[in-house]
């Protein structure tokens, strides 16, 4: 078995968002990121891997467009701008924690974005039901955030990134707080929607095993300052199930995969 | 997530009654019986003391004679005591309305925020009783002096704990609604108001309190001069006149609708907050 090629995704073609050479300073002098280049193509599953303080959040941040990049670029090849000409991202992004409303029932936190964007009322609450069936909450539509589990917390922030049906899903650490049983719940379900959904997920992990599990594709940063060290490809098939977690492929690119984050850390 | 055994490892809430005795909860009894056995006994001391001591009426009156005395000037007290429940709840909805208004600016706008917060500061650590007789002077409609009075002391409370509670909204779901693209009139009523909620009550818990402490105040103020108004003008007339009985009873009212209106707002406030705020919430761990 061959060690990882650096890969030559087919995002490099027609990608959804293309970052160039983006320096992000922070106003306190940090260095966030420099120099970072990244392209992320339809239908991808790419995970953004590196040790804690390299960038990760930013990354999401920029690309979401929450704050401006000092300089460099970020954009959006195939979308089209809106009356500000902002372009429009057409996407949804899961916070590391699950930042719901707690004044609000589950159904009225994932109606939540269709309510912004003005949706007709019938129309919204069907859609958010169906966003709460995605993720196995139904039953609970009427229950406040504070009845709810950790898990469960986090699959009502899910079912609220799903309700908007975007092309680019973007995840910062989701299920970092959760325990293993959980973790590796969510983990299938996502994959399982992901595959049914045609979405382009970016997914932010500091663990090796969930990103060699879940990707296509893993970006590998290194730290002061925040740019891309390495990329693999993990070219195992889906669906991917816990016959792979077990399988001798997966612990071989999980060995892979580490020494080059144990390398990134390194520099 | 296989299809097929759709696996639910989360069972739906179920919600147990908590057994009650004539209607209250089980657990709430010692909350009421404690405190009421505090004021029997106190009132029976207080006889004991005016019995034993034969202190004359004009001295120290005993509490059946207060009781009496309530009863027998109602006709005098009650007309007193609606005017003062009046004042009290007009400057209420003034500073409610008015606080909350300016809150919603100063979140709107940092430049209205820095122009006007320190004035309102001025007007918060000015006493009252320092400015009530200048307002005396310059407002002729008596009430209206004395509305405004307590208006300034329950202003700022409900304007100071809403600004704080517009701005306390959590900073990622300020960046959820950005991201969203949400206008400034929704964020404002789909995530600042809410969030100030609980603020904005225990403010006006405060406020409730004050207003009324203001009404009060600004009455002793005026004097005498203001002829024929509430219940602190009762208990100064009372006082001219070595009628203590009536000042107690004047005073006991006083005292019963503050506390009836801390109570009100407590309610309200368990009742708005009882579905999600940590402060509401009845804890099961
Ligand atoms: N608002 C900010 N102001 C100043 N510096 C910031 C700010 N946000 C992040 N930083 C700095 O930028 C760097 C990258 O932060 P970022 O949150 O992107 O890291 P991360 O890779 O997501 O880390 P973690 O894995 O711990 O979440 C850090 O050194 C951090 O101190
Ligand atoms: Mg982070």
């Amino acid at each position: 078995m061959s060690a990882l090629p650096v890969a030559a995704p087919r995002a490099a073609l027609s990608p959804l968002v293309r970052l160039a050479a983006v320096n992000k300073v922070f106003s306190n002098g940090t260095v966030a990121l420099k120099a970072m280049d990244l392209a992320v193509g339809d239908n991808e599953f790419l995970s953004l891997l590196g040790p804690s303080g390299c960038g990760k959040s930013t990354v999401l941040r920029l690309i979401s467009g929450l704050g401006e990049v000092s300089s460099g670029s970020i954009d959006w090849p195939r979308a089209g701008t809106d009356a500000t000409g902002e372009p429009q991202r057409d996407l949804s992004f899961v916070f590391q924690e699950p930042t719901l409303m707690p004044w609000a029932t589950v159904l009225d936190n994932v109606v939540l974005p269709l309510r912004l964007a003005g949706v007709a009322k019938t129309e919204r609450i069907e859609r958010a039901r169906e966003a709460i069936r995605l993720v196995h909450l139904d039953g609970f539509e009427g229950a406040y955030p504070r009845e709810l589990s950790g898990g469960m917390k986090m699959r009502v922030s899910i079912a609220r990134a799903l309700v908007t049906r975007p092309k680019i899903l973007l995840m910062d650490e989701p299920f970092a707080a959760l325990d293993e049983i959980t973790r590796f719940k969510l983990n299938n379900d996502l994959l399982e929607l992901w595959q049914s959904q045609k979405w382009t997920v970016i997914f932010v992990t500091h663990s090796v095993f969930e990103s060699v599990y879940l990707s296509n594709r893993i970006v590998v940063m290194a730290a002061r300052p925040g740019r891309v060290f390495s990329e693999l490809a993990i070219d195992a098939p889906y669906p991917r199930d816990e016959s792979f977690r077990t399988s001798a492929r997966y612990a071989e690119l999980c060995r892979v995969t580490s020494e080059s984050l144990r390398k990134a850390m390194a520099q | 997530m296989s299809a097929g055994t759709r696996d639910r490892d989360d069972t739906a809430p179920v919600f147990v009654q908590e057994p009650k005795v004539l209607g209250i909860p089980r657990s709430a009894i010692p909350k009421i019986l404690m405190p009421l056995a505090i004021g029997i006994v106190t009132l029976i001391a207080w006889d004991a003391v005016v019995r034993i001591n034969n202190i004359p009426y004009y001295i120290l009156p005993g509490p059946l004679l207060v009781g009496e005395t309530l009863i027998k000037d109602w006709g005098t007290l009650y007309p007193s005591l609606v005017i003062t429940l009046q004042i009290m709840g007009a400057a209420l909805t003034v500073a409610v309305l008015g606080g909350v208004t300016l809150a919603v600016m100063f979140s709107l706008s940092k430049w209205v925020e820095l122009s006007f917060f320190p004035y309102a500061v001025i007007l918060q650590v000015t006493p009252i009783v320092a400015i009530a007789p200048l307002i005396l002077i310059y407002v002729d409609d008596m009430r209206l002096a004395l509305l405004i009075c307590a208006w300034i002391v329950a202003f700022f409370p409900i304007l100071s704990n809403t600004t704080l509670g517009l701005n306390s909204a959590d900073h990622n779901l300020r960046n959820l609604f950005q991201l969203y693209g949400a206008t400034r009139t929704q964020e404002l009523f789909l995530l600042r108001l809410p969030a100030a909620m609980p603020f904005f009550l225990g403010g006006l818990r405060i406020a409730g309190g004050l207003s009324l402490i203001g009404a009060v105040v600004a009455e002793f103020a005026a004097g005498t001069a203001g002829a024929g108004s509430g219940l602190a003008y009762r208990i100064l007339e009372a006082g001219y006149r070595l009628n203590i009985p009536r000042m107690f009873a004047a005073l006991i009212l006083i005292s019963l609708t503050g506390i009836c209106i801390f109570m009100i707002f407590t309610a309200l406030q368990h009742f708005v907050l009882r579905k999600w705020h940590e402060s509401a919430v009845k804890r099961e761990n």
